[in-house]
């Protein structure tokens, strides 16, 4: 029967399959035998033979490592460079008695207490059968010496390494960052095998964000050695992939300058070209000498940085958080007019207050008797706080904050400096997650006029200027222009990101930028003692609040701890014509806006622009 | 026979009535301990090969626990509906393969790599896990052994991809896919004067496959048969190998203390060469007990095979448990010296994530077989 048959079918598969299945196993069982067999020989028969071989064993594989990329400003001058350096390092594992060897080397060659602490604090990270440095800098004449005694110090060894160096200092500490030794934390996130002869890795800054480039691809040598591990020869190999020069847009003078403009003062400016989103010049003061965090900065000195009530270790210019205060309100009126909340030639009155339909409290205008009637351009110069109180309140805080994200707010830029923070534009959703609580109409008023949790760095605050000063062509800024293979003319240009910001009429940009211009160069400006017969400037100035002034008093300088004092801010892009340089200045603790944070923006401007250096004479302008 | 007591009985009467967790969950309870046993292991090793980098022994870990989601996913997908994909399958894989020649990204100066945006994917990876499918789906369409015709369909079958992956160009995983289909039409019951035939001309056929070897290939094969021939270049490996295996001796030089590996004179300790950290430090004893432990994986997997309930399943599970071994054989071999080296590595032992991926692919089926079992009717 047909079912009988299908039925005897399966038996002989089934019975086919278990034979075959009982023949592979024994064909493992045989090959696995085999596979014994040799390990047999190799491990018992030849076991003394081998053990003597990989005691004299004498030629093996080494890592080279790649030369780190070197990094230029936009004119060519070198800001970060490899130089030479010899170290002593000793192989703990090779060495039987650590401390008589280290005893027996200080006779021959200086050994301190700091070289001490930091070999100990570096033995204890490091990677077994690596050499950990003993002694850093070795002269030619230690070197010398070294060599004659060499064979008596099995397991310790003079290598000579490429060491960084940043030839201008605390100059370019923030933005370039600098490099430092690999730890474990590093280990974690990078492709060990292409670091296996590399002992430094970008820590901050552009030296960070473009480790990739500057890094390069690891070689391997064969060398033959003696029993105690030292070379003899190199035999064969494959050369390393040297990293990538980088060509930044930074240029080093107008960051010298624009250091320079900012004094004494703890604060932060970021030039910006709009024409490509390049960052001319990103300062934070104060600073500090990276060229001490290259070999390992000594601990006391570290704690210092550390420690210090003026934060030199703290990037200002991308990390540094600050309410916008009144430089946003261009943008709140870019907003208005866009959305079509308000119109450029029709006033609002401004009695000095603005207070929501239905409450008692009364939001003040900086000007205790008010402006008056004004339209948007004397509001901008004037900076009048009831007219953006009044916008923004009719505007709502869903359209005021999608607008303001637009211009980079309240998100990272995305810029090649590491460790950059995103600013926070306040929101509905952010305040339900955040703080668990619901959104007050009164906080949009506040979001208005740049002030309460909203925050942006000055990077960003310069990044929209530029959007500004492109009419809405925003530029992802960047510090590196480009990246070239060491010794070939080929460059490579880094791709920059861009998005359009739309505001309806272009005219809403005119109107905008005319009532920046004004803030300079008009009678009444609050920025007008910078004006220059060089070249025409638009920008906006304003402070920010450190210290919460209570519904009934005043703000009284005088009376309150400098560190309370209001950070002072200014944003500005010249020539008004066909910008060319986009600034944003914070000077913390600075007071008004137009006297302190102005007059940096200017020097920078000048030193771009080639302007005069005197400040044009005028009145003081009347704080925002 | 050996494997008859490894076999679970084939009474299907485990009480249906209560399932057992592990059978809910369609994992094998056998495997399962084999496999993680044999992780612990690597990871054990692992994290000496790498110069106790605890940054490789967690992206190992990571790639580990990928696997093991990929394995228990297959283990759920039911054999009768693998067995309907598997033409599908088969076929993405081979134009993959041939996407890969034409549009491929060159890595190690071999195009292996699509680039898909999000990740890179390694398209002959997947036809190790296809090919024996689509073998088990040809011949479990008629009652075994299969007929001389079908032989040949299946042969033309496995060559396709096999070609194109040797075109890459990719020894190791050429030969892998090779063994994966010659493993399951064997266990199907390709008959023994075949077997003897194909075997005369693959000996015939040996020197016109020399001359279309590539270079590295010829250098790779010559120094296998005399390593001292080329001390500095590739019998480097072969040298250094057998010198780190050899002065372990029977208990090794304890876990941690090779010198070998440690002091770098062995090249690829983490990955293909991980054996031989294993001998050097572990010895014989250490090195016996891993393949004990391979043993028991491969015997319990050709139990499952032999106990499955439908020719797919048999043919299927039989293809991987092989290819299985092979992994084993072939990268134990050119440690050791017994084979050339090729690019093949030490299965869930080195660091690295295709291919761990696949074999735990491969077991989520062997397990899927074993645990959607019908009742057998008799």
């Amino acid at each position: 029967m047909l079912r009988d048959s299908s039925l005897e079918d399966r038996r002989r598969e089934h019975h086919l399959v278990v034979v075959r299945a009982g023949v592979v196993g024994v064909l493992v069982l045989l090959a696995l035998a085999l596979v014994a067999a040799r390990l047999v020989r190799l491990q018992v028969d030849q076991h003394e033979h081998f053990s003597v071989l990989s005691r004299d064993n004498r030629v093996k594989v080494q890592a080279v490592p790649p030369s780190r990329g070197l990094i230029y400003d936009a004119k060519g001058v070198l800001l970060a460079d490899n130089l030479p350096s010899f170290s002593l390092e000793i192989t703990v594992e090779k060495v039987e008695d650590l401390d008589g060897t280290i005893a027996a080397l200080s006779a021959i060659i200086p050994v301190d207490a700091n070289d001490l602490a930091r070999f100990e604090r570096l033995k204890r990270q490091r990677v077994r059968f690596q050499g950990v440095p003993l002694r850093l800098n070795l002269t030619p004449e230690e070197v010398a010496r070294f060599s004659l005694d060499s064979h008596l110090f099995p397991g310790v060894d003079v290598r000579a390494e490429l060491i960084r160096s940043y030839p201008r200092g605390a100059l370019t500490a923030h933005v370039l960052g600098y490099v430092g030794r690999i730890n474990t934390e590093d280990m974690a996130r990078i492709d060990t095998s292409d670091y296996a002869g590399t002992h430094f890795i970008g820590k901050g800054g552009v030296e960070k964000a473009h480790e990739e480039l500057l890094h390069g691809h690891v070689g391997h040598q064969q060398v033959e050695v003696n029993a105690r591990g030292r070379v003899l020869r190199t035999l064969e190999g494959k050369p390393p992939v040297p990293g990538r020069d980088l060509h930044l847009f930074l240029d080093i003078d107008l960051q010298q300058a624009a250091t320079e403009a900012l004094g004494d003062n703890r604060g932060a400016v970021v030039a910006i070209d709009p024409r490509t989103g390049g960052v001319l010049a990103l300062v934070s003061k104060p600073s500090f000498d990276p060229n001490l965090f290259v070999e390992g900065i000594p601990q006391p000195d570290y704690h210092a940085l550390l420690y210090s009530p003026d934060k030199p270790l703290f990037d200002r210019a991308v990390r540094g958080q600050y309410p916008p205060g009144s430089t946003v309100k261009p943008f709140v009126g870019l907003a208005g007019l866009a959305s079509g909340v308000v119109d450029a030639r029709k006033a609002k009155y401004c009695p000095g207050f603005f207070q929501l339909p239905g409450q008692a409290h009364r939001y003040r205008c900086w000007r205790r008797g008010g402006h008056g009637s004004v339209a948007l351009e004397q509001a901008v110069v004037q900076s009048c706080d009831v007219y953006f109180y009044d916008l923004a309140h009719s505007m709502g805080i869903e359209r005021l904050q999608g607008f303001l994200r637009e211009f980079g707010f309240g998100s990272r830029t995305g810029i090649d400096v590491a460790g950059e923070l995103g600013g926070l534009v306040p929101s509905r959703e952010w305040k339900e997650r955040a703080r668990n609580q619901p959104w007050y109409p009164g906080e949009t008023l506040i979001v208005g006029i740049g002030q309460g949790a909203f925050l942006s760095t000055p990077l960003q605050l310069a990044a929209a200027t530029a959007t500004l000063a492109n009419r809405g062509r925003f530029i992802q800024p960047r510090v590196a222009r480009a990246s070239q293979v060491p010794g070939s003319p080929e460059v490579q240009e880094l791709p920059a990101l861009t998005h359009a910001v739309e505001v309806g009429d272009p005219h809403h940009w005119d109107q905008v930028i005319r009532a920046m211009t004004e803030v300079v160069e008009g009678a009444r400006g609050t920025a007008k003692r910078i004006q220059t017969k060089a070249y025409r400037i638009a920008g906006k100035t304003g402070t920010s609040q450190v210290f919460t002034v209570g519904q009934k008093e005043t703000y009284n300088a005088a009376r309150l701890d400098k560190r309370m004092h209001d950070h002072a801010l200014f944003i500005a892009f010249a020539p008004v014509e066909d910008p060319r340089i986009a600034v944003a200045v914070i000077v913390e603790n600075g007071g008004h806006g137009g006297a302190v944070a102005a007059p940096v923006a200017r020097q920078v401007m000048d030193a771009h622009l080639g302007g005069s250096r005197l400040l044009a004479r005028g009145e003081p302008g009347d704080g925002d | 026979m050996a494997i008859r007591s490894a076999l679970p009985s084939l009474d299907p009467g485990d009480d249906p009535a209560a399932p057992s967790l592990l059978r809910r969950l369609h994992l094998d309870l056998p495997l399962l301990i084999g496999l993680l046993a044999l992780c612990a292991f690597g990871l054990m090793v692992l994290y000496s090969a790498s110069n106790q980098d605890l940054g490789n022994v967690k992206r190992q870990l990571m790639r580990l626990g990928l696997a093991f989601g990929v394995m228990f996913a297959l283990a759920q997908v039911s054999p009768v509906r693998l067995r309907s994909w598997s033409p599908f399958i088969y076929g993405v894989g081979v134009l993959m393969l041939v996407a890969v020649l034409l549009v491929g990204d060159v890595g190690k100066g071999a195009q292996r790599w699509l680039d898909l945006g999000l990740i890179r994917f390694q398209p002959s990876e997947l036809l190790k896990l296809a090919v024996p499918m689509m073998v088990a789906w040809l011949l479990a369409a008629r009652p075994l052994p299969p007929s001389l015709p079908r032989v040949l369909t299946a042969a033309v079958l496995i060559l396709v991809p096999v070609l194109l992956i040797a075109r890459q160009p990719d020894l190791g995983t050429a030969i892998l896919v090779v063994a994966a289909g010659a493993a399951a039409l064997f266990i199907g019951g390709l008959s023994w004067r075949l077997i003897l035939a194909i075997a005369a001309v693959a000996a015939a056929m040996a020197p016109l496959l020399w001359y279309n070897m590539w270079d590295y290939q010829r250098q790779r094969v010559l120094t296998f048969l005399d390593p001292e021939s080329d001390p500095l270049g590739s019998g480097y490996h072969i040298i250094q190998s057998q010198i780190a295996i050899g002065s372990g001796g029977v208990f090794g030089k304890g876990w941690l203390n090779g010198t070998q590996s440690h002091l770098e004179f062995l090249p690829e300790r983490h990955t293909d060469f991980i054996f031989a950290v294993i001998g050097e430090e572990l010895g014989l004893a250490g090195i016996l007990a891993l393949l004990v432990l391979y043993l028991f994986i491969i015997f319990r997997s050709l139990a499952i095979a032999a106990n499955a309930s439908d020719s797919y399943g048999r043919v299927l599970a039989g293809g991987l448990s092989l290819v299985f071994f092979v992994y084993v054989f072939v990268n134990t071999g050119m440690v050791i010296g017994l084979l050339p080296v090729v690019g093949v590595p030490l299965p869930l032992v080195s660091y690295g994530g295709t291919s761990m991926v696949t074999l735990m692919a491969g077991f989520g089926m062997l397990m899927a077989v074993q645990t959607h079992r019908k009742a057998v009717q008799f």
